[in-house]
């Protein structure tokens, strides 16, 4: 399984915000169990559908030289279900961004309905735990993580409209 | 513009319930970061976002809390314990803590106990008044 929980990035705005959408699917396998006849999307998994958002935003602010960890959930504040349909639209937006570490505020909206609020905070690994060492290559953005973006960025060349 | 020390309390106050998730009434002056409130090294970090944030400031890297590099240092710790020259550079840089118990047993893992809600409350005192 890939684990990658959002579909496209519509909006990336370098150092500040992203959008990403998330289509939610009654074709993800374990819809079918949370729960049986009443499919929702976890809310675990809406926050790691954020954490992938705005990892990719606090990485790209500093050129993907750091590894991008998530270090905590600050909060996270759920109004409405995600459903099978639905067509989530995560908006992540940089509060702090320091050599160590980063922080974001987000929201997930599907249409006009506040679906959560979800607040993160990165941790860059080899900054912050002095004397621990981590491999030497950036294991955090991978070939598929990265794709996203590029995808974006081609969309953006070519003239794609993004909703 | 001086802002009373009991504002500012009320305000670290808060801001230690949103950062460590804490409740209001276990926030007492004495309260350690670590021990009492559960904070973990990260959660420093966010604590010191949070000041800069809801007090208008500039909180320099590793000057509220501090520098992990100081610790790692065999110039400044002996057998687990910071020497002489530790302290004093210890308390140099934190001149916001009160380290009249540490000082008597410089315990590395004595460390945690120093960091109390009112050695915040001080610090951000004079970061804001001093501005």
């Amino acid at each position: 399984m890939r684990w990658i929980w959002i579909d496209k990035f519509v909006a990336f705005e370098s150092g500040r915000r992203a959008v990403a959408i998330k289509n939610v699917s009654l074709a993800e396998e374990h819809l079918a169990d949370h729960f049986p006849g009443f499919p929702v999307m976890p809310a675990s998994l809406l926050i790691e559908a954020m954490a992938q958002t705005s990892g990719i935003l606090v990485g790209e602010a500093r050129h993907f030289q750091e590894k991008v960890i998530l270090a905590k959930v600050s909060r996270a504040l759920f109004h409405e279900l995600a459903r099978p349909g639905d067509q989530l639209r995560l908006e992540a937006v940089i509060e702090n961004l320091t050599e160590e570490a980063a922080t974001i505020s987000g929201t997930i909206r599907c249409e006009n309905r506040l679906i959560g609020e979800i607040s993160l905070m990165f941790s860059h690994i080899d900054k912050s735990q002095a004397g621990v060492e981590f491999p030497q290559e950036n294991f955090v953005f991978n070939e598929s993580f990265m794709s996203l973006l590029q995808f974006y960025l081609k969309d953006a060349q070519t003239g794609v409209p993004n909703p | 513009m001086t802002i009373s020390q009991e504002e500012i309390c009320t305000k670290v106050r808060e801001t230690l319930v949103d950062a460590l998730g804490v409740d209001d009434d276990e926030i007492t002056d004495d309260a350690t970061l670590m021990g009492d409130l559960g904070a973990e090294s990260i959660d420093f970090l966010d604590i010191v976002f949070r000041l800069e944030k809801a007090f208008g400031i500039k909180i320099p890297r590793e000057e509220l809390f501090p520098p992990e590099n100081l610790l790692n240092d065999p110039q400044y710790v002996t057998n687990g314990r910071l020497n002489e020259s530790g302290l004093e550079k210890l308390k140099e840089q934190m001149p916001h803590v009160d380290f009249t118990e540490f000082a008597k047993d410089p315990d590395l893992n004595k460390m945690p106990d120093l960091f109390r809600v009112k050695s915040i409350c001080d610090y951000v005192g004079n970061k804001v008044n001093a501005g």
